[in-house]
């Protein structure tokens, strides 16, 4: 068991000027699930892989519990990539099929026995272990195959999207089965996914990189409550939140025809930024339809209704005279919120929405962080 | 969904008719051909079209597709690797399923996969030459930048080259092109090299087909060993004294005894103009059978090269031609010696090893005969008695035969799939 430290660990890849990772900072603990996830080409992998030993690292340090591993060759590190290579021996009992790595290792016979009746406890095979693989059912063939990398009692488990193989209805099921199985464990764990649904049912902590920087990292409800910056807010949350530049007026942020009011202690520190303008972002689900005697609210245009059930969401585009400069002023290309699916509006209908009071989020038109009121 | 078929035209055109509504495993008989295949975790088929037999691979389409252009990459840089034909994706069965896509390959000719060669029981020397074909391989991948990922006999194929072995890479699912590798991607496909390569050993020593006298661990850290001898032989720097320049020629020597040619040499004087210091930069695998292929045409593999270059050497100290051009005397060679050896193989037989491997057995084969007669056989007859004594009885290797497909068991022990999850 063990902590994961990235202290300012940076890589520039040679050719390339600017760094794939830079500067991370990142601490991890004990036993702790870590998921790192962000786009395409962010440089989550890049971050694993210099953990796991196969990119150089440039500049800083990664250690493991106290060893700086950040020159280390990788079988020193004590680490493990997981569900890369799980192929079954078929001529091999159950508990070679899960020690045999450790005999090369030169580890004694007892304490393989040992770790191997540990691990079978834990995977619910302690029965099969004489048995070839073939007498065993898929499922248990599968956990004889993660057995193999949990038998070598590594410090850390490290993960690559090791769910991408999978088609869609697997994913899910599969990543329940991984999520539970290292809670059992209590093996710190680092996985990478570009898939952020993904990264907020399986983290105990989730970190959002986004061009070689780390934007946050934060529980799955502390992101999705209080992103950082514009980049979290927008990332994290399915569908997306509604995020536009409106104007700050009297008090109220204004953009075409939408009004909404806003806590005076954001005025003001907009106004102390020395701008007149404001990010203001709202989830779905943070939307209400507008009663008729209140002030403002965000006029829509509805063009899809997708019933889920339980759920359902609106797809429209800002509505009224000035509806071409607010598509201008969204970041999406769509306003979307949830409503209530036994009243449901229909395609075409114009819709007027008020944001739940305190849903709000505020972001540097400037910096593009998070504003607290 | 729309079934999608992406390849040359020649080869969509016959890929067509397969029945690509149905889950491979589920493939009627008469479309399979049953080879011997490694350990896999997805469904791997073999089928015929026309004059050539296919290695189907039901992948989901990312991986099929990434796959593919790995192979395709490979091939570009000159790396031995099953060729790549297409990706089918887009199936859907009858009753509106989706299925996995598949990644089409050409089945590797004339290539065992090492459980074939291990169903017979395995000799240590065996093993050691299976070794040393697959250390090269590595080495050759890692030159080129390519980071492996899940490198294993599984994930091999191998053919014989001149009582040897060369080793060609089936599985490119895991790999990864960089300009250069860094250190710990090399140690790191070292090191699952060396654990699957234990694991297989051990698999083979439990079922009862591996000699005994061979310990599998003792083998796996031969790969490491041997691999880093010869990558320091390829990339080290070497100092010297000005007075040993002869060490430059001698470092180019042996790296052409290892099969590498050397188009690149560093060569650096300290200040003082005492020391040289010299790396290999560009060094290019093939160097005999890239000479043998200049000057015959003929297309032989690196040991196989080696050996017929070693023949045609011979041939011209004995019709002392020593001093003519290469290439006429190659010629002569080819018309007096090689040809008439293969000439004299029935047709029928032609598709139980590759010619030249024909050619280097029948050398062997006259050597013997002569040592047992007591007198210099000539290359003729030696080829009429190799025929009848021993090609005869060789299986077929273009592709052979393992079984029916009905004994899948057999050829696939085994696979595990997600789906058994639930
Ligand atoms: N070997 C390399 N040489 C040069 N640049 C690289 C190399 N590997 C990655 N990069 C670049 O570094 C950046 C980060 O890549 P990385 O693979 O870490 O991203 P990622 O977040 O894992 O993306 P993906 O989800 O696509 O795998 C990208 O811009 C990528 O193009
Ligand atoms: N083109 C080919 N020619 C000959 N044999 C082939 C070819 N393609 C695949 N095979 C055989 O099929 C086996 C399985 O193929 P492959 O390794 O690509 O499958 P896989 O499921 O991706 O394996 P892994 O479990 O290692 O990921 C190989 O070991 C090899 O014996
Ligand atoms: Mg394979
Ligand atoms: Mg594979």
């Amino acid at each position: 068991m063990a902590t994961v430290t990235f202290d300012k660990a940076t890589r520039i890849y040679p050719g390339t000027d600017k760094p794939a990772v830079d500067a991370l900072d990142l601490a991890i603990e004990d036993g702790e699930f870590l998921v790192l996830v962000g786009p395409s080409g962010c440089g989550k992998s890049t971050s694993l892989r210099m953990l796991a030993g196969l990119e150089e690292v440039d500049g800083g340090a990664i250690r493991i519990g106290d060893r700086d591993v950040t020159h280390m060759p990788p079988k020193d590190r004590d680490i493990a990539m997981v569900f890369q290579n799980y192929a079954l021996y078929p001529h091999m009992s159950v508990a070679d099929n899960m020690g045999f790595a450790l005999k090369i290792a030169g580890t004694p016979k007892d304490e393989i026995r040992r770790r191997v009746a540990d691990a079978a406890k834990l995977l619910d095979l302690s029965e099969y272990l004489d048995r070839k693989p073939k007498a065993l059912s898929g499922g248990q063939r599968q956990r004889v195959a993660m057995g193999r990398a949990i038998v070598r009692e590594p410090q850390v488990f490290l993960m690559d999207e090791p769910l991408s193989n999978l088609d869609a209805k697997l994913r899910v099921s599969t990543r329940t089965q991984i999520a539970s199985l290292q809670r059992r464990l209590g093996i710190t764990t680092v996985y990478v996914t570009h898939d952020q649904v993904e990264a907020m049912t399986m983290g105990d902590r989730v970190a959002v990189l986004n061009a070689g920087l780390l934007q946050q990292v934060d529980s799955p409800l502390g992101l999705y409550d209080k992103p950082a910056n514009v980049f979290v807010a927008g990332f994290i949350g399915s569908p997306a939140m509604n995020i536009a530049t409106f104007d700050i007026k009297d008090g109220r942020a204004v953009l075409g025809d939408a009004d909404v009011a806003i806590p005076a202690s954001i005025s003001s520190k907009v106004a102390a930024e020395g701008s007149n303008t404001v990010v203001l972002g709202f989830r779905p689900e943070a939307l209400l339809p507008a009663s008729a005697e209140e002030q403002g609210g965000i006029p829509v245009l509805v063009d899809v209704v997708e019933e889920l059930g339980s759920d359902a969401y609106v797809y429209g585009r800002p509505a009224g005279p000035a509806a071409e400069e607010q598509a201008d002023r969204l970041r999406s290309d769509q306003v979307i919120a949830r409503v209530e699916p036994r009243n449901a509006p229909q395609k075409g209908d114009k819709i007027n929405f008020a944001i739940r009071p305190g849903s709000e989020h505020f972001f540097s038109v400037k910096t593009g962080e998070r504003l607290e009121p | 969904m729309e079934l999608r078929i992406l390849a040359a035209p020649r080869e969509q055109q016959a890929l067509l008719d397969l029945p690509w509504d149905m889950p491979l495993e589920q493939w009627p008989e008469w479309y399979l051909v049953a080879l011997p295949r490694g350990i896999s975790r997805h469904v791997v088929r073999f089928t015929r079209l026309g004059r050539n037999v296919y290695a189907l691979k039901e992948i989901v389409k990312p991986f099929a597709d990434r796959e593919y252009q790995m192979l395709r990459d490979l091939a570009r840089l000159d790396v031995p690797a099953v060729q790549a034909v297409g990706v089918v994706s887009g199936r859907e069965a009858p009753d509106g399923s989706t299925l996995d896509s598949v990644l089409v390959t050409r089945h590797l000719q004339f290539s065992l996969p090492y459980r074939a060669l291990f169903a017979r029981m395995m000799r240590r020397d065996t093993v050691d030459r299976l070794i040393d074909a697959l250390v090269v391989l590595i080495a050759r991948l890692h030159l080129t930048g390519f980071y492996w990922g899940d490198c294993s006999l599984s994930n091999t194929l191998f053919r014989r080259d001149a009582g040897a072995f060369a080793a060609y890479l089936v599985d490119a699912e895991t790999g990864e092109l960089h300009n250069a590798l860094s250190d710990g991607q090399r140690a790191h496909d070292l090191d699952t090299a060396r654990t699957n390569i234990a694991g297989e050993m051990m698999d083979l020593l439990a079922a009862g087909q591996l000699d005994e006298s061979v310990d599998p661990i003792a083998v796996s850290d031969q790969v490491v060993e041997r691999y880093e001898a010869l990558w320091i032989e390829l990339t080290e720097w070497e100092a010297f004294d000005v007075n040993e320049r002869w060490r430059i020629a001698r470092r180019v020597d042996r790296l052409n005894e290892l099969g590498f040619d050397v188009d690149e040499l560093d060569i650096v004087t300290d200040i003082g103009g005492r020391t040289i210091r010299v790396q290999p930069k560009v060094v290019d695998p093939g160097h005999h059978s890239r000479r043998l292929l200049r000057l015959t045409g003929i297309d032989a593999q690196e040991n196989q090269a080696r050996r017929l270059l070693n023949d045609l050497d011979t041939y011209a100290a004995v019709t002392e031609q020593q001093g003519e051009d290469e290439e006429i005397v190659a010629n002569a060679w080819v018309l007096d010696s090689y040809e008439p050896v293969l000439r004299a193989i029935p047709r029928d037989l032609r598709g139980k090893l590759e010619g030249p491997e024909i050619f280097h057995e029948v050398l062997e084969h006259r050597w013997y005969l002569s040592e047992n007669l007591g007198h210099d056989v000539g290359l003729e007859e030696a080829a009429r008695d190799y025929v009848d004594t021993v090609l005869r009885h060789k299986p077929d290797e273009l592709a052979i035969l393992g079984g029916t497909s009905a004994e899948a068991d057999t050829t696939q022990p085994f696979r595990i799939t997600w789906n058994d999850l639930q």
